[in-house]
């Protein structure tokens, strides 16, 4: 598609820009109206506009158009260009879908676990952390991107404190998570000041196009450091992956469902982004780095965190650790450098952030019956929860990778991708830890269905305002499970545009 | 290589390299939450510096035009671009320092200690005390 | 009714009984005429796809693509039809005994039993009618996932154990292997399609071909292949309409059919011949086959025995594949029939000693041939047919394995299956000779025990079907002639 002049004369002109601005402009209402029940409809409202805006970008781009915005009419590199293409343009919509089905499940979920003074702040830190996300994603300019990452940091950090009332660990997780991210945001941003330096520019496109032409000198190669470790602090790559576990289980059950979905995957995105877009695939130094560094951390991650989670004692904490060794699996497709990797990489990306929605949901759910989500707790549940525990079966099939499941396909072609470079090991160390996966998944479904219920607790399926949005995300991982073709074209074209770099997407 | 104009000529990144590894030393060894974020502050104003410090052109002035905008094309501006990012940096470390205080506040309430060790030590107990009550169901290993 | 109507119906109706069963959880008697009904209805359509066979295209029906060239698509061929109409057949039997069994043995929560045999059964016939490697695997993680909560249905510990085994070494292996195998083949050949002659050769040769049968083979857990075969008698401790249908009949068989789909449509009997790639496979099934029977002749309780057994037959199948002949193959797909019949049999009248008298061991059982006498002698004829010998079904498919063995020269393999026979009347016929001969202390002379009508009228079907079978032999033989290539 070819780009031109971009002059916005109707509002679908704007929506690059728009998808961005509505969450941003529904915070501060929410904290000047000051109602709790105003508050949920205008979040719930501004995220479902969100997601409209996301699906209308993702059809323009689904066979791998770019769509470019100039803000205020600058054009880049001088003015701050928004750029949309078929890869954020599927991660903008997971999280704009993510972000809106939580809505909902968060009413009464955070009734139980957050004080009734602090909710219409919690809609306020929810929206503003939606704004960073998907802003972060959306962005074609380097330092725009630390903004809106440190937009969507700060409110996840009031987030994960929020949890304190049920537990106080919270706010030490969530000071220790401020602590981890800011180093990591700053390291970022410092990482774009060496380019800057190196490039005299900010503009992702731009920047991209002076590294092809004129090679990377040793400021690029420092950037390129700083910025791979940066960002893989807030993916939690692993051996930065400290702050993750705390900060998942004791911030309140519906922040995590939606951080888990969402956070690491806006994270992993801007790491694709800068990869292959910003510097080139071909970039020996990167390729070094990719090869030696990130593929074994990668496997590393696969099997150690997954053997943690196997011998956990609480659900939330399991699924805390899973999600560490399933970035495991995202990092291996990227680290392939082939387009059937890097799609698998971003089909991952999109199933497990639906499948981990729906266990942190359910998560939730038993939170809310039994006060804990230790396996203790939560034991015998399959009797008298049986669509709350049916939905953890489901869902954790598809964090097995059981066929006719989400988590299956992208597996299947990660799999697929190692066998094709010939890299066997590879391909045998990811299908040994879909056992690992077998393991941890199955002890909670024996804890659910085959113990005994504590005694002494209020027992009863949940309301239906949190079941029906954890099943919309449980049916979703079985009907990606089947229908691929919107997460695949897109991952493809995405993958095809990645790795071509900004030159064959568009360019100047 | 290390000559002393190479020193001299880069001075601006010895400064910031030392002051970020003050910053950064300070948030890893300092066990007292505010001290912590002290290294913090320290750790972002380093990069506020370097930031700065590359915008400036050698000769080059304060980028004003004159009120009459007649520029005379032979005075060099400095380049403000990088100080504009920081006072958008700026912003966000300020509120970034805000909320870590605040959140230090609500541990002090909670914990009734500002000390890492501390924390953790009681952090500990609980989990200890967690297992105790709902340790493993599964009877030992799987 | 279209044959791609009755394909669907198949699945849909089985899965929709499972539903029912849940729904109507406390309307006892409801659910079971329902569920009865249900299998009644899904032979009958498996029926008119038979009788349409000859006047539909052969064309596969597919239901959706998931990735561009691989999707969910079913088609008809001889082989998965006779699987579809054993396995549909002997459902409804399964399910009347295992009315009379559950009410008889008193065991809990009927309605979750009966949902997930009949998810399993909806699951076993879209595995039977898949036409391509990615559906059928589909069918066969389902198959595993719907039949754990029938292996560990009693909630004991020894169930948890028994389906931590079940589970860990189906799944294991499934995910670890057969996924690997069958991916490799995708990248391979771009296509997963069962296809006349296989679609392997001249995408892969050399070492591969043999490492890539090895992922399948063992990746196949169900097929009971040693080492991967601790499974089988870890699942008996579900009931025991449960191990006659699933664990004699429905997902041992979705074993060796897929071992069978994969050596004739994926590999091609013939570029296994030309290779040799299989021939490890077939000292391992000759392996498996003697020392099950072995292991077999040790036990002592009576469904680890038939467990072992089962085991050892299985093997027989996978040895007719390996063999790399038409007969051989062919031996293969007819046994599956055969010693389903006789299998099934064996563990009903396993089923019917254990609910009227609670005994579960071999040497608890002296004289009680004389006490139940219908029950023993449908033992006995089941025993008999496994044991090969004419006029009863199981002598047909030994013959054409015989056939095969000499047709490709391998002696030993020819004296193994007649070793395995030999193996086979010591540790089945010794029960028979307890029932009917042995004397025992507490078992009062005189009055015969009364065994309830539910229990004792399908196995002695099965077991009159053993005899039918031996004089359908060859029409079977005949009707899966297509499988192998040859119109003759």
């Amino acid at each position: 598609m070819s780009e031109q002049a971009h002059v916005a004369r109707t509002l679908a002109d704007h929506l690059p820009i728009l998808v961005v601005l509505v969450p941003f402009l529904a915070a501060p209402m929410i904290v000047l109206l000051g109602s709790r029940i105003l508050a949920w409809i205008i979040a719930f409202s501004a995220s479902l506009t969100t997601v409209f805006i996301a699906i209308l970008l993702l059809l323009q781009v689904h066979e791998g158009g770019v769509i470019s915005y100039h803000i205020g009419g600058w054009a880049p590199p001088m003015g701050i260009e928004y750029r949309i293409d078929a890869a954020n343009a599927i991660v903008l919509l997971l999280i704009a879908a993510i972000g809106t089905i939580v809505l909902p499940y968060a009413v009464r979920s955070i009734r139980h676990e957050i004080d009734q003074k602090h909710h219409t702040l919690f809609y306020t830190a929810y929206m503003l952390c939606f704004t960073g996300l998907l802003g972060m994603v959306a962005t074609g300019d380097a330092f725009n991107v630390f903004v809106f990452l440190e937009i969507s940091s700060l409110s996840t950090y009031v987030l994960v404190a929020m949890g304190a009332k049920a537990d106080k660990r919270a706010l030490s997780a969530a000071y220790n998570y401020l602590i981890m991210g800011t180093i990591g945001a700053t390291f970022f941003v410092i990482g774009i000041g060496f380019l800057y330096a190196g490039t005299g520019t900010l503009n992702m496109a731009d920047i991209a196009s002076y590294i092809s032409a004129n090679g990377a000198d040793r400021t690029i190669k420092t950037a390129f450091a700083f910025i791979m470790v940066g960002m893989g602090l807030k993916v939690a790559i692993f051996p930065l992956h400290q702050w993750l576990p705390n900060a998942y289980t004791y911030a309140p059950s519906a922040v995590t469902s939606f951080l888990a979905a969402t956070a690491t995957k806006a994270a992993i995105y801007v790491l694709l982004r800068f990869m292959f877009s910003v510097f080139q695939p071909d970039f020996l130094f990167e390729m070094n780095a990719i090869k030696g560094i990130m593929l074994p951390l990668a496997l590393v991650a696969m099997f150690v965190a997954s053997l943690i989670a196997v011998f956990q004692t609480d659900f939330k904490r399991m699924l805390a650790y899973s999600s560490i060794a399933q970035i495991g699996y995202i990092l291996v497709g990227i680290a392939l450098l082939s387009t059937t990797g890097l799609s698998g990489a971003i089909v991952h990306l999109f199933n497990h952030g639906i499948t981990k929605a729906a266990l942190f949901m359910a998560v939730g759910i038993l939170v809310l019956r039994s006060g804990s989500s230790f396996y203790a707790r939560i034991a015998g549940m399959g009797k008298i929860m049986p669509f709350t525990s049916f939905a953890i079966v489901l869902a954790g099939l598809s964090l097995i990778g059981v066929p006719g499941t989400a988590g299956f396909i992208s597996k299947w072609i990660l799999v697929q991708a190692a066998i094709e470079q010939g890299w066997w090991p590879i391909a045998l160390a990811i299908v040994a830890s879909s056992l690992l996966a077998v393991i941890y998944v199955w002890k909670v479904v024996e804890v659910l269905y085959m113990k005994q219920p504590a005694e002494g607790l209020t027992r009863k399926e949940a309301p239906l305002s949190m079941l029906v949005p954890m099943w919309i995300m449980t049916l979703a991982t079985i009907w990606f499970g089947f229908d691929t073709d919107l997460a695949l074209t897109a991952a493809r074209s995405a993958a095809d545009g990645l790795l071509n770099g900004f030159t064959m997407a568009g360019g100047h | 290589m290390f000559e002393l104009d190479f020193i001299l000529g880069h001075m601006n990144y010895w400064l910031f390299t030392v002051l970020m590894m003050i910053g950064l030393y300070n948030v890893v060894a300092k066990g007292n939450l505010i001290k912590k974020v002290v290294g913090l502050n320290l750790f972002q104003a380093a990069v506020f510096m370097f930031y700065i410090s590359i915008g400036k052109v050698t000769g080059g002035t304060a980028p004003i035009f004159p009120t009459d905008m007649k520029i005379d094309p032979d005075v060099v501006y400095s380049n403000p671009l990088p100080h504009v990012l920081i006072l958008t940096a700026i912003v966000v470390g300020i509120a970034t320092t805000s909320l870590a205080l605040a959140l230090i506040v609500r541990i002090r309430e909670e914990f009734d200690t500002i000390e890492e060790d501390e924390i953790l030590e009681i952090e500990t107990e609980m989990v200890r005390k967690e297992n105790q009550a709902c340790g493993d169901v599964m009877g030992g290993a799987t | 009714m279209d044959t791609n109507t009755a394909i669907l119906l198949t699945m849909i109706i089985p899965a929709a009984a499972a539903a029912g069963n849940l729904l109507l959880r406390n309307h006892a008697n409801l659910r079971d005429w329902m569920t009865l009904s249900a299998a009644v209805a899904t032979f009958s359509c498996v029926l008119v796809i038979l009788s349409n066979v000859g006047s539909s295209t052969t064309t596969a029906y597919e239901l959706f693509e998931v990735f561009p060239g691989l999707s969910i698509a079913f088609n008809v061929e001889p082989l998965g039809l006779m699987f579809a109409i054993i396995a549909s057949g002997l459902w409804i039997l399964t399910h009347i005994y295992g009315v009379g069994y559950m009410r008889g043995n008193k065991e809990e929560h009927h309605a979750r039993f009966f949902a997930s045999f009949s998810l399993a059964i909806s699951a076993v016939m879209g595995l039977a009618f898949s036409s391509n490697m990615f559906t059928l695997f589909l069918f066969y993680e389902i198959i595993t996932l719907s039949t754990y909560p029938l292996v560990t249905h009693k909630g004991t510990p020894e169930a948890l154990r028994g389906g931590r085994t079940y589970l860990g070494i189906l799944m294991g292996t499934s995910i670890a292997l057969l996924l690997v195998g069958i991916v490799w083949t995708y990248t391979a050949t771009g296509t997963l399609d069962f296809t006349q002659g296989g679609i392997l050769q001249g995408h892969i040769s050399g070492w591969m071909v043999p490492v890539m049968l090895g992922l399948y083979a063992f990746g196949i857990g169900k097929a009971a292949l040693m080492p991967f075969h601790r499974w089988l008698p870890a699942a008996m401790v579900a009931p025991t309409p449960v191990s006659a249908l699933l664990h004699a009949v429905a997902v041992v068989k979705a074993g060796v059919f897929t071992m069978l789909k994969v050596g004739i449509y994926i590999f091609g009997i013939d570029f296994l011949a030309e290779t040799g790639a299989s021939e490890w496979l077939m000292w391992l099934a000759a392996y498996s086959i003697i020392a099950a029977s072995i292991v077999a002749m040790t036990k002592d309780n009576l469904k680890a025995r038939l467990a072992y057994s089962t085991i050892s037959q299985l093997s027989y199948i996978t040895l007719g594949m390996a063999l790399a002949t038409s007969m051989g193959a062919l031996g293969g797909g007819v046994h599956i029939a055969m010693h389903a019949m006789g299998k099934i049999t064996l563990f009903m009248c396993a089923g019917v000693i254990y609910v009227v008298t609670h005994k579960t061991n071999v040497s608890q059982m002296n004289g009680l041939g004389r006490k139940m006498p219908i029950v023993y002698i449908s033992f006995l004829v089941a025993a008999l047919s496994i044991i090969g010998l004419p006029p009863l079904g199981g002598s047909v498919s030994k013959h054409l394995l015989l056939v095969g063995a000499a047709d490709t020269g391998q002696q030993i393999m020819y004296w193994v299956l007649m070793l395995s026979s030999v193996l086979n009347i010591v540790y089945l016929l010794t029960i028979v000779g307890r029932g009917f001969f042995a004397t025992s202390d507490d078992l009062q002379a005189g009055e015969a025990i009364k065994v309830p009508l539910l229990l004792w009228v399908p196995p002695a079907l099965t077991a009159a079907g053993c005899v039918v079978l031996f004089f359908y032999g060859h029409g079977l033989e005949q009707f899966l002639m297509p499988i192998v290539g040859a119109a003759h």
